[in-house]
């Protein structure tokens, strides 16, 4: 079973907020949409469930024409961002409750809504009622009843979040598990790139109403085809850089030169823009061979077992990792070393024309 | 300007039977002036019932509350001198940025000329001077809380400011950004600063201290570092650092720990341990896989690929361990080793940790 998306559409008020989606989903498989907020991600899955009719482009599940097929009438199930379930109703009920409504047997609703609760490690919640139940909790059943009703199409739309972050890193353990099993075509929207990386299987990135990449979440991640796909992917934000580059020297904004090293050195003479992730930096030692910026520390965000230092370094403020916990005063200087074989670079209409070589994996 | 004390401070909702009834447990801690301390954990670990005692929305059940050497535990809020900053912009929608930053410091007859210099300082710190003169209502969810920080943070006499997740509305694109600017704030103004997160970023980033509660518990108070290298409860070791700390049951044998027949070297000796149950905690960051030939044997089970870092998931024995995949490593098959770094080793015992001696 597929559902392809082809050349999907959809314009509001003379404003195209989904333009020429093109995607194909398989059974079994966990199709990632990561995107920032107001990307589109919410409107693209209304669209894939029926809950709004796109103003061009078809859907086609197995080959047929679904376009105009009501929500009623298709086989969706979802889960919000917002704990969405039943006060009055046990969670026993609330899982049961599309099986209900299906009019399932009896014993079949007990046999589903136990294996659902297992798999959710909800059994020994089932006689409680939402209200008496973490947020945690409380998604967990939200996802049970999308579980149970055995739908063609699973649509998860941030369900994780409104948890609090320790649940949050629970449940995205356990999700990839939980959804492996239920063979159904699924899609997870999120904005977070760690999240999706958990997740696995295929990502498409979305950013303003358009697929800027489609493929397996772990190349999109490294081998980016575009400023936006690597934008998107990106938490911290991408650190970037506008240069000019002539014979093996590359200018800045500032006039400032420099050696055109990495993918740069084989690049025609031309305006690019490079782009690097938070690990592809290091700020103050040394490093050889690296592109050095002296600047001064705006910051530091702490996670834990990241630090990361925001350092102005004049042309533009980027944000370097340094493992564990390490406070940089802010107004510090401090050098920032790019590490230039893991620099990307986009041409003037934001495609890569070089990348970092592909590394060894496990 | 102040230290707050809190003198035995005790709360339950109703009358406690037991300790398990008391919200927030017993908690002697003096908050300095000019520190920015946070109170993290989960919902439900009473990190919101001891702000509101401190801004007196809480008379404690037991305890004095001291504002220098003022006893303030019955006196109502307004006469405590605090600064607040809610979950949801708290301004008026028909005054300007300016008039609603200025309201605080008009509203105590401040001179003119003072409140003007403060406002254009607090403005240009939040990044709303070209807002200044906008009507607050047409501005977006994130510059109206901008706005809520601003006049909490517009007067200088205050003996406390306090922040009640003050970043809940903010798009999480923009977090970054405001987290930036209210540390760039502590470091300017010279104010005691509390606030309230279950964030384990904004309590790190922003805080000199971090009061990490749990079950109505101070576990430990201490600076981000401390919270992560040397966790004094099992509760700040999971809380803290993503994922949490492994823990291991295990068997003390002087600077040997014992887990499921594996020896590991201690980084210091434990020559008496109180009785009790005994773990091994060591972050994942500390634990790194290599491809045998020394360290400690383990099996890998799956491994993580996180993008900028790679996580095992790993048996020690039969424990479960998390250790970290050194990047570029490459694997065959599913037998391995851990090397886990001995100074990054704690002991624990009945979930606190016991410091060793010098081995």
């Amino acid at each position: 079973m597929s559902l392809v998306l082809d050349h999907l559409g959809l314009t509001v008020a003379a404003v195209p907020v989904i333009s020429e989606v093109s995607l194909t989903l398989e059974r079994g498989t966990m199709n990632v949409l990561l995107g920032p907020t107001l990307a589109g991600k919410t409107t693209l899955m209304r669209l894939m469930a029926g809950l709004d009719r796109p103003t061009s482009g078809r859907l086609l599940l197995d080959g047929k024409d679904i376009t105009g097929v009501p929500v009623r009438r298709r086989s969706v199930a979802m889960v919000y961002q917002q704990f969405v379930n039943y006060p009055t109703l046990s969670v026993y009920e609330n899982i049961a409750s599309p099986l209900r409504v299906a009019k399932l047997a009896k014993a079949e609703i007990e046999a589903r809504v136990q294996s659902a609760a297992k798999l959710l490690r909800l059994e020994k919640m089932l006689d409680r009622t939402p209200l008496q139940l973490s947020g945690g909790q409380q998604q967990r059943t939200a996802i049970a009843r999308a579980l149970v009703k055995r739908a063609d199409l699973v649509l998860l739309d941030e369900p994780l979040a409104n948890l609090d972050y320790k649940l949050r890193e629970e449940l995205r353990e356990e999700l990839p598990r939980i959804f492996a099993e239920s063979g159904a075509i699924l899609v997870y929207a999120t904005t977070e790139p760690t999240e999706a990386l958990l997740l696995g299987g295929n990502t498409a990135t979305l950013w303003q109403g358009r697929l800027s990449q489609v493929g397996p979440t772990a190349s999109v991640y490294r081998q980016p085809r575009n400023i936006d796909a690597a934008r998107v992917f990106s938490d911290p934000p991408l650190n970037e850089l506008a240069l000019d580059k002539r014979g093996s020297a590359i200018t800045l904004a500032d006039g400032r030169q420099m050696p055109a090293a990495g993918p740069l050195r084989d690049l025609a003479d031309g305006s690019y823009r490079i782009g690097f992730r938070v690990d592809a930096v290091r700020v103050g030692g040394g490093m050889p061979g690296a592109l050095s910026f002296p600047g001064q520390v705006s910051v530091t965000e702490i996670s834990g077992s990241e630090s990361f230092v925001h350092v102005d370094v004049g042309l533009a403020t980027w944000v370097c990792l340094v493992r564990g916990v390490h406070e940089w005063e802010p107004g510090a200087p401090a050098e920032v070393h790019v590490d230039p074989g893991r620099i990307y670079v986009f041409d003037a209409a934001g495609a890569v024309m070089g990348q970092p070589a592909e590394r060894e994996t496990v | 300007m102040a230290r707050i004390t809190l003198d035995g401070i005790a709360h339950a909702y109703g009358r406690p039977k037991t300790e398990q009834d008391y919200a927030l447990k017993k908690l002697d801690h003096v908050w300095e002036q000019g520190m920015a301390y946070a109170l993290l954990g989960p919902s439900g670990c009473g990190k919101t019932t001891l702000l509101n005692i401190i801004s007196g929305l809480v008379t404690p059940s037991e305890g004095r509350l001291l504002f220098d050497e003022r006893d303030v535990t019955r006196l109502p809020t307004e006469q405590r001198n605090i600064a607040q900053v809610f979950q949801f912009p708290v301004i008026y929608d028909t005054m300007t940025v300016a008039e609603n930053l200025a309201f605080p410091l008009r509203n105590r007859r401040v001179p003119q000329p003072q409140i003007d210099a403060r406002v254009a300082e607090i403005a240009a710190m939040l990044d709303l001077t070209s807002d200044l003169n906008r009507r607050a209502r047409n501005l977006t969810a994130d510059a109206k809380q901008k706005i809520s920080l601003g006049r909490g943070l517009v007067r200088s006499d205050v003996s406390a400011v306090l922040f009640d997740e003050p970043l809940t509305v903010i798009d999480p694109a923009l977090k970054w950004e405001l987290r930036s600017k209210l540390k760039a704030v502590h470091r300017a103004l010279d104010l005691l600063m509390i606030y309230v997160t279950h964030d384990q970023i904004e309590a790190l980033t922003f805080a000199d201290r971090v009061v990490v509660m749990n079950d109505g518990r101070a576990v430990q108070i201490g600076s981000p570092a401390d919270l992560f290298e040397r966790p004094e409860h099992t509760f700040v070791g999971y809380f803290i650092g993503s994922p949490g700390m492994n823990f291991l049951p295990a068997a003390i044998e002087g600077t040997t720990a014992l887990v499921d027949g594996h020896r590991i070297p201690l980084g210091a000796a434990y020559p008496t341990l109180p009785g009790g149950k005994i773990q091994l905690g060591i972050r994942p960051d500390f634990a790194l896989l290599r491809r045998g030939g020394g360290g400690v044997p383990v099996q890998v089970r799956r491994i993580d690929d996180l993008g900028r870092r790679r996580l095992a998931h790993v048996t020690l024995g039969s424990c479960p361990l998390i250790a970290t995949v050194p990047p570029d490593m490459t694997l065959d098959g599913s037998e391995a080793a851990v090397d886990l770094s001995p100074a990054h080793l704690h002991v624990y015992v009945d979930d606190h940790r016991v410091e060793g001696l010098a081995p």
